[in-house]
C-alpha cells in the first residue's frame, strides 16, 4: 500500500515539475532569447531543429507500423513462416525484415519475442540487423536524402542484407545460446488497443529521445567542426570510412533519420557515407544498451563488435562495386 | 519517466510539430513537400498522447503495475524531447543565412548538358544556382544580351567583396550549403551582410574564388539593386 502511495507521489511530481519549468521558461522567454543571439548558436539550433523536423514523420510512421505489426500480427506467425532448417531460416528472416518497417529500437524487442516464441536465435538476430536497415520507410528516406544518387539505396539495402545473413550464419557456427538471457515480460494480456498505444508511446518517447541526442551531436559536428578539418579527414579514403563508422556508433541516430544526417556530411565520399548508413542501424550506443537490456550483457559485448567489423567490410565492398 | 509525463511530452512535441507545419515556420528547416507528412505526424503524436492519458484514466488500479514493474523499460531519455519543443516554440531559430554563407564554401555546381533559353521578360528572373551554372559551364552563352534579376542576401568575403548568396537545401537545413555570386560594378553595395537584395544586372566574364573552398564564383555586372523583404521560401 505504501508502495502504491509512493508511486503516486513521484508520478505527480514529474508532471508538476515539468509544468513549473515550462511556465518559468515562457515567463523568461525574452532574456533566454537574448542569450542565444550568437550567430553560431542560432545556426546550431536551426540545424538541430531541422534534423529533427525532417526525421519526425519517418519516426512516427515507423513506430505506428511497427506497433501495428507487434500487436496485431501474432508472434507465432513468424515461427510458422520461417523455414525449419536454421541455415535457410537466416536469409529468410533477413528478407522478412524488408516487409517489417520500423527503426532499430523497435526491432530489438521484436527479435527478443521471436526467440521467446521458438525462432532460432540466428534467424532472429539476422532479422534484428536487417529489419531497421532495409525496410521500405528507411530506403525511401535514403532515396529522399540522396536525390542525385539512387544507387545509394541499392547499395545500402544489399550491404545491410549481406551483413545480416553473414552475422546469422556466424552465430550458427560460433554463437552459444547461454549468452542470451531474456528478461520476463509483464505486458501480456493487455487489450489490443491499449497495447498498441502503449507500444507507440514507448517507442516514440524512447527512439525520439535518442534522436534528439543524435540531432544535437550532428548539429554540433555541423557547426563546431571546421569545414577545412572535415575536408582533411574526408580526403583520406581510409580515415573517412573509419571516422564515419565511429560517428555512426556515437551518434546513435534512428535508421529512419540517419540518411538525412549522412546527406549533410557532404564533404565525405559516398562510400564512407554508405558505411555510416550500414553501421548505424546495426551497431550504435543506444542499440548496444538496448541489446544488453533485452538479451543480456554477455551477448552485447560479443555481438556488437563483431557486427561492427562485418558491417564496415560489407559496406566498403558494396561501395567499391556499386558507387 | 512515468506515463503521464511521457504523455505530456508527446503532446508538447506533437503540438510543436503541428504549429511549425501549419504556419510557415517549417520552411526554415525542411522542404515544402514534407508539410502533409509533418501535419500527419504531429497529429499522430498528439493522438497517442491523448490515448495514453485516456487508457491511464480508465485503468483499473490493479493494472497499474503493467508499466511500473521494470524500471529499465521506462525511457528516461524521453525527457530530451522537451528540447526541440522549446527550440520550436520559444526560440524558433531563423533560416540559415549569412553566417553559414561565410563559414561554408559555395556549393559545387553541376554542369547541365543543355541550357534552355532564359525565361521570358526583361529582366529575366532566375535563381542564383541557375545563373552560376550558366555562367561557369556555358560561359554565359544563354545569358548573352539579357538582363537578369536575382534575389538573395548579402555575404561579404574576406576581401570585402560583396556577394549575393542563397542557401541551397537538398533535403533539410542540415545539408544547407551557400551558392554565391559576386557583385561588380553599379552602385556601391553598402548594406550589412545578411540584408536581402533584389539585384538587376548583366552577365560578365569575371570570375572569383570562394575563400573557403576555392571553388569558382561567377560574377554579375550590377545595374541596380534594392533591399527587399526576405522571401517566404528562403532556400533555393
Amino acid at each position: 500500500m505504501t508502495d502504491t502511495l509512493e508511486r503516486k507521489r513521484t508520478r505527480s511530481v514529474e508532471v508538476e515539475a515539468l509544468a513549473v519549468i515550462l511556465v518559468l521558461l515562457v515567463i523568461f522567454r525574452e532574456s533566454i532569447s537574448g542569450f542565444i543571439d550568437g550567430a553560431a548558436l542560432q545556426t546550431w539550433i536551426t540545424v538541430f531543429v531541422s534534423v529533427l523536423v525532417q526525421a519526425v514523420p519517418f519516426l512516427v510512421f515507423g513506430v505506428l507500423l511497427s506497433a501495428v505489426i507487434a500487436v496485431f500480427v501474432p508472434r507465432s506467425f513468424w515461427a510458422r513462416a520461417l523455414p525449419r532448417h536454421p541455415a535457410l531460416a537466416v536469409p529468410a528472416a533477413s528478407v522478412a525484415g524488408v516487409v517489417l518497417p520500423g527503426c532499430e529500437c523497435g526491432a530489438v524487442p521484436i527479435a527478443g519475442s521471436l526467440i521467446r516464441r521458438g525462432v532460432t536465435p540466428a534467424a532472429a538476430l539476422a532479422f534484428l540487423l536487417a529489419a531497421p536497415a532495409i525496410n521500405p520507410i528507411v530506403l525511401t528516406a535514403t532515396a529522399v536524402a540522396f536525390p542525385g544518387n539512387p544507387e545509394m539505396v541499392l547499395a545500402r539495402g544489399l550491404a545491410s542484407l549481406v551483413v545480416a545473413v553473414l552475422m546469422g550464419w556466424l552465430w550458427l557456427r560460433l554463437g552459444k545460446t547461454e549468452w542470451i538471457r531474456l528478461p520476463h515480460r509483464h505486458d501480456e494480456g493487455a487489450s489490443k488497443g491499449r497495447a498498441f498505444w502503449s507500444a507507440c508511446r514507448h517507442d516514440v518517447v524512447h527512439a525520439g529521445g535518442f534522436l534528439v541526442v543524435g540531432a544535437a551531436a550532428a548539429a554540433t559536428i555541423n557547426v563546431v567542426v571546421p569545414e577545412a578539418w572535415l575536408q582533411t579527414l574526408a580526403a583520406d579514403p581510409v580515415l573517412s570510412v573509419l571516422a564515419l563508422a565511429v560517428l555512426a556508433v556515437l551518434l546513435s541516430i534512428c535508421s529512419e533519420a540517419d540518411a538525412f544526417v549522412a546527406a549533410s556530411l557532404s564533404q565525405f565520399s559516398l562510400t564512407s557515407r554508405l558505411v555510416f548508413l550500414v553501421v548505424g542501424p546495426m551497431v550504435d550506443l543506444k542499440l548496444i544498451s538496448m541489446q544488453a537490456g533485452v538479451f543480456g550483457r554477455g551477448f552485447a559485448v560479443r555481438f556488437a563488435p563483431a557486427t561492427f567489423v562485418v558491417a564496415v567490410l560489407a559496406a566498403v565492398g558494396a561501395g567499391a562495386v556499386l558507387l | 519517466m512515468n506515463r503521464q509525463a511521457q504523455a505530456v511530452v508527446l503532446f508538447l512535441f506533437g503540438g510543436a510539430i503541428l504549429k511549425a507545419s501549419l504556419t510557415d515556420l517549417y520552411l526554415r528547416y525542411v522542404k515544402e513537400g514534407l508539410r502533409p507528412f509533418l501535419i500527419a505526424a504531429g497529429a499522430a503524436l498528439v493522438l497517442s498522447a491523448i490515448m495514453t492519458i485516456w487508457y491511464d484514466l480508465r485503468a483499473q488500479p490493479s493494472d497499474d503495475g503493467d508499466d511500473h514493474g521494470h524500471a529499465h523499460h521506462e525511457p528516461r531519455v524521453g525527457w530530451f524531447l522537451i528540447l526541440p519543443v522549446l527550440a520550436l516554440l520559444l526560440v524558433a531559430p531563423p533560416a540559415l543565412g549569412s553566417y553559414t554563407a561565410g563559414q561554408s564554401g559555395t556549393v559545387q555546381i553541376n554542369a547541365e548538358s543543355d541550357y534552355p533559353p532564359l525565361p521570358a521578360g526583361d529582366p529575366a528572373v532566375i535563381g542564383l544556382l541557375d545563373y552560376a551554372s550558366r555562367a561557369i559551364y556555358d560561359d554565359g552563352r544563354s545569358l548573352d544580351g539579357r538582363r537578369v534579376r536575382m534575389t538573395g542576401f548579402v555575404s561579404t568575403g574576406d576581401d570585402g567583396v560583396p556577394m549575393l548568396a542563397r542557401i541551397v537545401v537538398s533535403c533539410c537545413a542540415a545539408d544547407g550549403r551557400p551558392i554565391k555570386v559576386g557583385l561588380t560594378g553599379g552602385p556601391l553595395v553598402d548594406v550589412p551582410a545578411g540584408t536581402w537584395l533584389q539585384v538587376t544586372g548583366r552577365y560578365t566574364a569575371q570570375r572569383g574564388k570562394d575563400p573557403v573552398n576555392q571553388a569558382d564564383i561567377a560574377y554579375v555586372e550590377v545595374e541596380q539593386w534594392q533591399p527587399v523583404d526576405p522571401p517566404k521560401q528562403q532556400y533555393e
